[in-house]
Parts: C-alpha cells; structure tokens; sequence
C-alpha cells in the first residue's frame, strides 16, 4: 500500500503525531463504505418512521395537489419535499428513507433462512457423502439452470405477489452457494484428526456436525453473507422493478424506479428514477467493498467466489 | 470425447426432467386451477366439466405424463390474456426479438469486456488497470435497470438520438431501435467479462512461453498480439457460458425497460394480467434453452481444451 510510506516520519511536522497515527489506524478499515452504509441504509432503516416523522411526509401519503415537485434546488421545488414527489404526490425522500428498512428486512429475512437450508445441506452433504451428497448437489444443478427471474415468475404465478414471495425466492437463489461452500470445507475438515476423535468419544452424528464442523465454517459464512447483502439488494430491486417482487405501494427502491419509467421516455420527472437508483448504487457499493474487506481479513481464501 | 457428451447429455436430460417434475409440482400445489379460472357463480356441473377438461380428475402421475408429452410436442396451452392463442404460439412469434437482441448485446459485450480486460492486464497497476477496477466495481453495484432508464432519460430523450421504446420495423428503423437496448442488455456483465478477460491474459502473460519469447527478445507487441491472444480464445466461450444465465435474467429487464416485445416482456405482460399459463410456458421454455445451451458450451469447450474432458 502506497499509504504505509504516507503514515510515518514523511508527516510534516505541524500536524499533531497522533493524529497522524490514528488517521493511520483508521485508514486500514473501510470508513468510506462504512460511511455510507451507516448514512444510507443503516440509520434509515432503523429510524425511518422517526426521522419521516419529524420531517418529512408518510411515505404512504399521496398529496395529488403537490404531484411532480422537483427537488430542492429545482425552480419550483421546495423544503417540504427535499428530493420532489412521484405523479400521484408520494414523497420521494420519505420513501427511499423506508425503502431502506424494506431493503434490510428483506436482505436480513432471505440470507438468514437461505444461510441455513443451505448451511444444514451443506454439512449433510459433506459428511455423510454418498447418496446425501448426489441428491444435494444434483439439486444445486437443477437450482443453477432456473434464473433468479423466472424462479420469481414462477412463484408469484403460483403463491401470487407480496413479502415472502420475494424472501422465499431469494432464499432459493442464496442456499446453493451456502450448501456448495460448506460442503466443500466439511469434506476437507472431516477426515482430520478432532472430528475422528470425537466419533471415538461417542458423540453423535448430529453433535459431530453442529459442535465440531460448524463452528469451522463461521467464518466463511460471515464472509458469504456480508458479500451477499449487496446482491440480494440488487435482486430484490430487479424483482419489485418487474413487478414480481415487493408490492405496492410499500415503498421499495426497484418500485420507486419502476415508477419514475415512464415519466421519464415522456421527458419528465427524472428525479423520482433517479435517487433511488443512487441509494441502491451506493449501498450495494459499500457493502461490497466492506464484504471484499472483510474476506481479506478474516477468510482469503474465498476470493474467487 | 464421445463418452463425455453421452455423459453430460445425459445429466442434461436429469435436469430437463427434474425441472418439469419441479414446475409441475409447484403449480398443482398451488392449489385448484378450476377454482382459480371459474367465475364465483359457477356451478359444481362446470366445474367438474372444467376438471374433466383439463384432466384434472385423474390421478396425479398421469396428469404429469399428460404435462410432460404436451411439452414435448410444443403443446404449451392456451392464453387466457390472448384469447385463441396459444403459449407455444405466442413465444415463438416473440422468440426471434428476443434471440436478436441476445446476440446484438453479447456481441457489443465481448467487443468491450475483451479490450478492456486485456489493457488492464498488459498495463497492471497503471492508470488504465486502476481506471478498470474502478468500472467493474461500480458495474457490479450499479441496478442495470436504472442504468437502462438512466440511458433513456439522457440519449433518448435529452439528446433525442434513439427512440424510447418498442423494436420498429424494416431493418434501419429496426437497427434503431435495437441499440439502446443492446446497450444496455451488453452492460450487464460487462463487469464480470473485464474481470475474466484481465485475468486469462494475466495468466497467460506469466507462462512459460512467454517468458521465452521475451528471453529470445520477441517485441513486447508480438509477444501480446501472437503469443497471447490466440491462447486467450476461449475467454469468450468461458464468457458466455458464465454470461448466459445472465443474458436470459437481463433480456427480462431490457425487455421491460425498453417495452421491446420478446419473450421476456411476453412474461411480465402475462404475469401483470394473471395470464400464468403463458408464464408457465415462458419458464419452461427459457429453462430448456438455457439447459440446451450450456449443453453445448460444455461439449465445444470440451472439443477446444482436451484437458476437460479427462476430468
């Protein structure tokens, strides 16, 4: 890193030494993406009702007289609608700031139930082999020959449009890189010495899984989920853009594009595609640079998944 | 060879199998279709004539022998949206829009991911490889529909250079019509393609034969241009073998952003008015293309690296 050389006696002498060295520390963490992700996603989607509260409009309030504001710094846009309004008078503001909370609940909600169906056949797989493991890894075949999208399509055809359609879909997308990781680690770990000793102890098939294997393969699955937010966030905002995914009028950040569409091909309202494509963009930004940071620290090894 | 194409086409047919079983399964547990299609005042004699119908009244792996000869003798069923059309019908009229625009975009996409990906290689930690990073970390976080919207807010209609939406007629209008949304549709694994490009041809930079040729004194040019990128040749292939899935999840969105009528869009339209028969068909369709097309991925990256087929 170019920076080391930047950090010790190059400092010019007026700057206080150990401000220089804790800049120093800092700069080895990644305070930009973190930045951004406390600002954007983060606070949000945990405050958002407050915050909409004391400020802004509810996000499921459509004031049709104020309809098509601009933003702020636009001739006619005011205050009260910091990033404009949608065509029927839906903050736009208001509702990125809930489309966090959207985002996070359904990013949290998939990866935490796709992590552990995937997780739970992975060690399957990668212990008892055989017939386990064929049935499971042709299942990821299958799994890998239906897109995201047409999974969706399916399922919002079958159990029709709403929250858990999009978790459900999304789980089926996530667990076959959990299965195929942890299977991989488990058929590597299970033939090493602690595992045979604790067969020797007696413990059973079930303790051997969860209390020796599984806490080997944390670690990668922190790292895997981290570098997944990102890409669910991508997902789910591709779904709620087709119409397959969140539904209205929750404010969701692929709903909110979808709906600036055709305003803008009419050369109008660009604002209301706009913003929400920014907060998308930023977020899964960050949170790839903090999930790329994170495997470098803690499991190197998983570069190239 | 022979051996692994029987093999691997037989894993295809496992899954082309397992799909339809997959389908099928979802959506007769989705409840009763007769219910679903019937008016609320429909009386147990309809209902029961609808069943007899659709062959709902009998047993379970008949109905799915019945599913899957239908689907092999391109009987996809009837659209309720498009009243006397059928699925089949109505996907193979939107199957050519799609297949261009697939092309059109993969090609635009190898035609940029391979330069791009080969300067950041041959110049590493330059200016042009950190300006390359830069790009495919910003194209894996970017929405591609946004990015698409974003391209009809300032060259369509700012700048007024192309149409908004739908795919024209005749072969100028066409053509016309085809670029933005082929731009787009190319952008979407641009990212990746760079990444892949840039390092095969890392890998290749630091071979054997490349070190020789530098020893004997071969031209840095030649080395690049003889050496490197005939070996490099099967990026592409890797390319659109990984790319493929992509290419099908992203003519969906294209399709949609661009209201340019393929199958895709045919999908979305469906499933915006509950026309699930067409959905259905839509997914069947798209999942034995892509089951048929990475078939042959396989087989030609077999014939072009011997090496894989040992494995």
């Amino acid at each position: 890193m170019a920076l080391n050389g930047f950090i010790p006696q190059s400092a010019p002498t007026f700057v206080n030494g150990r401000f220089i060295r804790a800049w120093g520390t800092a700069r080895r963490y990644p305070l930009v993406p973190l930045a951004i992700l406390i600002f954007v996603l983060a606070i949000p989607g945990i405050f958002a009702t407050q915050i909409t509260d004391t400020w802004l409009q509810d996000p499921l309030e459509g004031r049709l007289t104020e309809r098509l504001t601009p933003p702020v710094w636009q001739e006619g846009g005011t205050w009260e609608h910091p990033l404009g309004t949608d065509k029927v008078g839906y903050d736009v503001a208001s509702r990125i700031i809930h489309g966090a909370r959207v985002s996070l609940i359904v990013a949290g909600l998939s990866i935490l139930s796709g992590g552990l169906v995937g997780t739970a056949l992975g060690l399957i797989a990668g212990y008892f082999g055989g017939w386990w493991d064929h049935v499971i890894m042709r299942l990821v075949d299958i799994k890998l020959s239906i897109q995201s999208v047409l999974l969706a399509l399916v399922l919002v055809s079958v159990m029709g449009p709403g929250f858990h359609t999009v978790i459900i879909v999304i789980a089926l997308v996530l667990w076959v890189r959990y299965a195929r990781l942890v299977r991989g680690e488990v058929l590597a770990l299970k033939n090493q010495d602690f595992v045979a000793k604790a067969k020797v102890a007696g413990a059973s098939n079930f303790r051997i899984m969860s209390r020796h294997l599984f806490p080997n393969v944390v670690n990668t699955l922190i790292v895997l989920a981290t570098l997944e937010v990102g890409q669910v966030i991508l997902l789910e905002a591709g779904l709620s853009f087709l119409g397959v995914g969140i539904p209205r009028p929750t404010p969701a950040w692929g709903l909110m594009v979808a709906d600036g569409r055709n305003l803008i091909a009419a050369g109008n309202g660009w604002w209301i595609s706009l913003f929400p494509g920014l907060a998308i963009l930023m977020t899964v930004l960050s949170m790839n640079l903090l999930g790329d940071w994170l495997r470098d620290r803690l499991d190197p090894k998983l570069r190239n998944v | 060879m022979q051996r692994y194409i029987i093999i691997r086409g037989f894993h295809a047919i496992i899954t082309l199998f397992a799909i339809s079983l997959l389908i099928f399964a979802l959506t007769r547990a989705s409840g009763d279709p007769a219910s679903v299609l019937l008016p609320e005042e429909a009386t147990m004699e309809d209902y029961e004539r609808l069943e007899a119908y659709w062959g709902l009244d009998k047993p379970l792996h008949v109905q799915y022998a019945v599913y899957v000869g239908n689907i092999l003798t391109g009987n996809l069923g009837e659209s309720i949206k498009w009243p006397g059309k059928s699925a089949g019908e109505l996907i193979l009229q939107r199957l050519p829009a799609t297949a261009k625009l697939t092309v059109v975009a993969f090609t635009v996409s190898v035609l940029l991911a391979l330069p791009l990906g080969i300067l950041s290689a041959v110049k590493k930690d330059s200016i042009w490889d950190a300006g390359g990073k830069a790009f495919a970390l910003l194209g894996q976080a970017v929405p591609n529909f946004w990015l698409a919207i974003m391209m009809i807010w300032v060259l369509a209609v700012d700048w007024n250079l192309f149409p908004t939406s739908g795919s024209g007629e005749g072969f100028v209008d066409g053509t016309h019509h085809l670029i933005l949304p082929a731009i787009a549709l190319g952008a979407f694994g641009l990212a990746a393609g760079m990444r892949l490009s840039r390092s095969a041809m890392l890998d290749v930079l630091d071979s054997e034969y490349v070190k020789l040729a530098r020893i004997k004194g071969v031209p840095e040019r030649k080395i690049i241009w003889k050496h490197c990128l005939r070996n490099a040749a099967l990026v592409p292939i890797t390319y659109f073998g990984l790319q493929f899935a992509g290419l099908i999840t992203g003519s969906v969105i294209t399709e949609t952003v661009f209201a340019y009528p393929g199958v895709g869009l045919l999908a979305i339209e469906a499933i915006r008015s509950r026309d699930y028969q067409v959905v259905q068909s839509v997914v069947v369709v798209f999942a034995f293309i892509y089951v048929f097309v990475s078939l042959l991925v396989d087989i030609l990256y077999a014939y072009l690296d011997p090496r894989i087929r040992l494995t």
